[in-house]
């Protein structure tokens, strides 16, 4: 991580959004990655997302593990708070962070080892709890902090720089989350940016779990010949099965969808996610068909891309335990102190 | 010759046999009558069949401490009758169930043996076996009632009270007790050479636990968030966190909560939850006992790093490893102290009884707060789930959380820039801002190295800087924490120290030895690191006992890392075998090593 400021360039004619901010406002430090690292890539997506979407900086909570993945909440809105846990545990932070208030939006930046080694019992936990937060995995296949183990997403086959190939069986995240009950579930790619920042905007405005797994090269310990999780070997196998488009509340939706390839979906604030499928035939609000679509990929060879289940009626975890609206660390306490009488109360049971 | 409200009776019996019940209906009528009781349960870490104790200790004179013997065994366990029999003081009554021949081979002619047929009795007069059972539970109790004199009219308003909702249980139960009570005056002379007799000793007071206690501290702290993973002893304070929270913080329509528990997958993720909360200017806590303080090692360091707040319950167990989870100890008081890897000390705090539960659980929130650091509160099995005679809980409408150094909105608007880790006042203690507060509020939390101004660092000078003021925080800590509870008795140069529940036992063994003009002067230290006052208290003293309830001396080693004692001063007094501390073994053991000492 950084500690050098990104020195702050700005135009006048640069484009502001609703808060009268420009996107060099929503950036962060200057990133330590190397040159050519996927995760620069998403950083910039998720910059270019939040600006988008107006979000105030001081009401976003960047939360995050430890890896190469986890460094980056350094990296954007600088103005935002970041928390930079331990290893595998940033979905509980987060859980303990949105219980104290659900004002704020949580963005968790994670990769495939500190997701689906270390943390995958919290990933399936915070799954189940269906947390409001946007969950992304930056998924390289590789241990890069400490040189190029494999994770346990590299999938059968793959080769590392040196040694032999992978034989493992991969965990997959999409499938994983989809049987685990994921409300927003998106694959995505670092080198396309086009699909990534709707997908982010429509992640941070579902209220729910909302899982981004995006194939992010590492450029120092995987992106040679012979490892799955390369540039090369992304850009020959991705699928593009569904692309979508995020329409804030109060705008019509105005690009021009053919019939039945497009379908839209409303979020709880009224914005809407619209699909525009490849396959007129998806449909991304059934589990069961997301789950069969993507092992019929696998077998294909495929990495299919895009919001690939959806469902927006689910509460979140607030919902489920029946939470006050108020965010519970700004409730006054003279309305949490139950009082002198009522303890003499209490007393009395214990006689 | 009679002995009045000195009596101990312990019952056997057989875990799921719905015995809690009864055996509670026997201390509470006591404790109704204005006795002092002091209740034990010695239960085992299973659900039903195995061997179970209870034991009512009717102390007229207010001790705290378990008993040291046996005067009524009733046998209710035919698995451990022989042991049973064995454990009764000479000249003691054991009580058993004649419904059944006992095997001759078991007798003794130094007790008096007692056999009621309970299980005829019960058999004859209810249905169901479910209820035949739970009533033979009842009968023992009236049986006890006529031998001991209990009034049965203080029984009948507690089973009133008890099934207020449900009369005809109020009925079956006040038959049962009649069984055993008739049968009881039939056949044997009652009372018993020793018996109860109605005193007015538990005015203002209360039988409680301190899971309980703690619980009920947790809600007047004003704390809204609770993760936790279930374990034994602990799990009865988020349960009475629970029940407190649903009758007092619904909202007006008595809907939705103001307040969220969250179960966990595990330890390391509640601990997590309560730093993600705390963080975000939530009040939260987690229960635990040992293993999840050992799960919990590495939170525990960040948030002491990172400096978040957090609130943690060690309601200890006899470890090491899973140990005895239903038998308790103080063996957490290093791993707690020092948890997690690099330099780390923690604050911990020792309540003694529930009554300190309560309160210190309210202590611990604001230390919390106000040190930026998490704060342990070492209960153990004994206080945590054993019901204690306390003074009423006293509150105070004026108190108001500390929540330490808190930058507003206001302040923040009228700053330059905020730095999260700048040493502004000298007392180690830096500001910090609540996430979405201000947007000149936001910092960056992290475990890895940072500097004073919150940002990343591997500069060796800059990491020192942060790492050594946080040793002026433990100063100040020093000054924060509760003192100790020091009393003074006549001229003399030795001196016990103890911590938490050993204070009954201690208690009740200086006046035994002062009657054997031996006179101690006592320590009880309520909190680590150790207040001066416990330095100078150490410093008036030849030797120093210390009393705790661990194998390793856990106590002495840390007043000896942290205050610099010389260890020859301090003369261990370990007791670890998982049952709480009794006045005898304190004496003993004092007896033996203190004669050594003016020897030597």
């Amino acid at each position: 991580m950084t500690y050098i400021a990104k020195p702050k360039v700005t135009h006048p004619k640069l484009p502001r959004n609703e808060l009268g901010l420009t996107v060099r406002d929503y950036e962060g430090a200057v990133s330590t990655l190397c040159a050519g690292c996927g995760h620069d890539s998403i950083t910039a997506a998720l910059i270019q997302a939040v600006f988008e979407l107006g979000i105030q900086p001081h009401m976003l909570g960047k939360m995050s593990g430890i890896g190469c993945s986890s460094k980056t909440p350094a990296y954007f809105v600088s103005q935002s708070h970041g928390f930079n846990s331990v290893h595998g545990r940033m979905p509980s932070v987060t859980t303990g962070a949105n219980a104290a208030n659900r004002d704020l939006m949580y963005i968790g930046v994670s990769g495939d080892g500190d997701s689906l080694s270390i943390g995958m019992g919290q990933f399936a936990h915070v799954i189940r709890r269906n947390l409001n937060m946007c969950y992304l995995i930056e998924n390289n296949g590789v241990y890069g902090l400490t040189k190029g183990q494999y994770s346990a997403s590299a999938d059968v086959g793959s080769k590392a720089r040196k040694g032999p190939a992978n034989r493992q069986m991969p965990i997959d995240p999409v499938s994983t989350a989809i049987g685990l009950g994921a409300t927003y579930i998106a694959r995505s790619f670092s080198g396309d940016k086009q699909q990534l920042v709707p997908l982010i905007k429509g992640a941070l405005m579902h209220k729910g779990f909302a899982l981004l797994d995006i194939i992010s090269p590492c450029v120092t310990f995987n992106d040679h010949e012979g490892s799955t999780k390369s540039y090369a070997h992304t850009r020959q196998f991705y699928h593009h099965v569904i692309d979508t488009d995020f329409v804030p509340p109060a705008q019509e939706i105005v690009a021009a969808y053919q019939e039945g390839s497009a379908m839209p979906v409303e979020l709880h604030d009224g914005s809407r996610i619209v699909f525009r499928k490849v396959d007129k035939d998806y449909d991304p609000t059934s589990r069961a068909a997301a789950f069969s679509f993507l092992r019929d990929s696998v077998n294909a060879g495929e990495i299919i891309t895009g919001l690939l289940y959806i469902d927006a009626e689910t509460g979140d975890m607030h919902d489920l335990s029946g939470s006050v609206d108020e965010p519970l660390a700004k409730i006054p306490y003279a309305e949490l102190n139950p009082g002198k009488d009522a303890l003499v109360s209490v007393m009395n049971r214990y006689r | 010759m009679s002995q009045v409200n000195d009596v101990v009776i312990k019952i056997a019996t057989v875990n799921g046999t719905g015995s809690a019940s009864a055996n509670g209906l026997l201390m509470k009528s006591i404790f109704r009558m204005g006795i002092p009781v002091v209740g034990k349960n010695y239960f085992p870490s299973n659900i039903q069949g195995l061997p179970t104790w209870y034991e009512v200790r009717v102390t007229g004179e207010g001790h705290q401490a378990r008993a040291d013997r046996v005067d009524i065994m009733v046998a209710m366990n035919a698995q451990t009758y022989a042991k049973d029999m064995a454990e009764v003081a000479p000249g003691g009554w054991l009580i058993y169930d004649s419904t059944w021949p006992r095997s001759r081979l078991l007798s003794r002619e130094d007790i008096n043996v007692l056999g009621i047929p309970l299980s005829r009795l019960c058999n004859e007069h209810f249905s169901g076996a479910r209820a035949r059972i739970l009533m033979k539970n009842i009968a023992y109790v009236g049986a006890l009632a006529a031998l001991l004199d209990i009034e049965l009219e203080v029984i009948t308003e507690l089973l009133q009270e008890t099934f207020a909702k449900k009369p005809k249980l109020v009925t079956s139960n006040l038959e049962a007790i009649r069984l055993g009570y008739d049968h009881a005056r039939e056949h044997f002379s009652c009372p018993l050479p020793m018996s109860v007799k109605r005193l007015d000793k538990t005015r203002g007071h209360v039988m409680i636990d301190g899971n309980t206690a703690a619980g009920l501290g947790c809600v007047y702290a004003g704390a809204t968030v609770g993760a936790w993973y279930p374990i034994t002893p602990s799990t009865s304070l988020m349960d009475a966190y629970k029940s407190f929270c649903k009758q007092f913080r619904m909202d007006e329509e008595g809907q939705r909560k103001k307040f969220c528990i969250v179960q966990a997958e595990d330890e390391l993720a509640a601990i997590g939850m309560v730093l993600g909360a705390s963080w975000n200017g939530a009040r939260a806590f987690t229960p635990t006992s040992g293993p999840g303080i050992s799960l919990m090692g590495e939170f525990i360091g960040f948030a002491y790093y990172a400096e978040v707040p957090a609130v943690i319950f060690d309601v200890q167990r006899a470890g090491p490893s899973t140990g005895m989870p239903t038998r308790t100890q103080q063996g957490d008081l290093l791993s707690c102290a020092y948890a997690s890897h690099g330099d780390t000390r923690h604050v911990l705090l020792f309540p003694a009884n529930p009554e300190e539960c309560f309160h210190t659980a309210i202590q611990a929130f604001d230390l919390a707060d106000r040190l930026q650091t998490p704060v342990m509160v070492l209960s153990d099995l004994d206080i945590g789930m054993n019901d204690w005679m306390c003074p009423d809980f006293q509150w105070d409408d004026e108190y108001r959380p500390d929540r330490g150094k808190v930058l507003t909105a206001e302040q923040l608007e009228g700053m330059e820039k905020f730095y999260r880790y700048l040493d502004v006042d000298g007392d180690g203690i830096a500001y910090r801002t609540f996430p979405g507060e201000h947007p000149r509020g936001s910092f960056f939390t992290r475990g890895s190295g940072h500097n004073k101004y919150g940002a990343y660092t591997e500069d060796s000078a800059e990491y020192r800087e942060v790492l050594d003021r946080l040793l002026i925080k433990w100063e100040t800590a020093r000054e924060l924490v509760p003192a100790p509870v020091i009393e003074y008795s006549k001229f003399n140069k030795a001196a016990v120290l103890s911590v938490g529940s050993c204070d009954g036992a201690v208690r009740e063994a200086l006046g035994r030895l002062q009657n054997r003009n031996i006179g101690l002067n006592y320590c009880r230290v309520k909190a680590f690191p150790f207040p001066q006052s416990v330095r100078e208290f150490i410093d008036k003293h030849e030797r120093v006992y210390v009393v705790e309830q661990n194998r390793d001396a856990q106590l002495r080693s840390l007043l000896i890392l942290d205050l610099e004692i010389d260890p020859a001063k301090l003369v261990p007094v370990l007791h670890y075998d998982g049952m709480s501390l009794n006045a005898s073994f304190v004496v003993e053991t004092l007896m033996e090593k203190h004669v050594k000492g003016e020897a030597a």
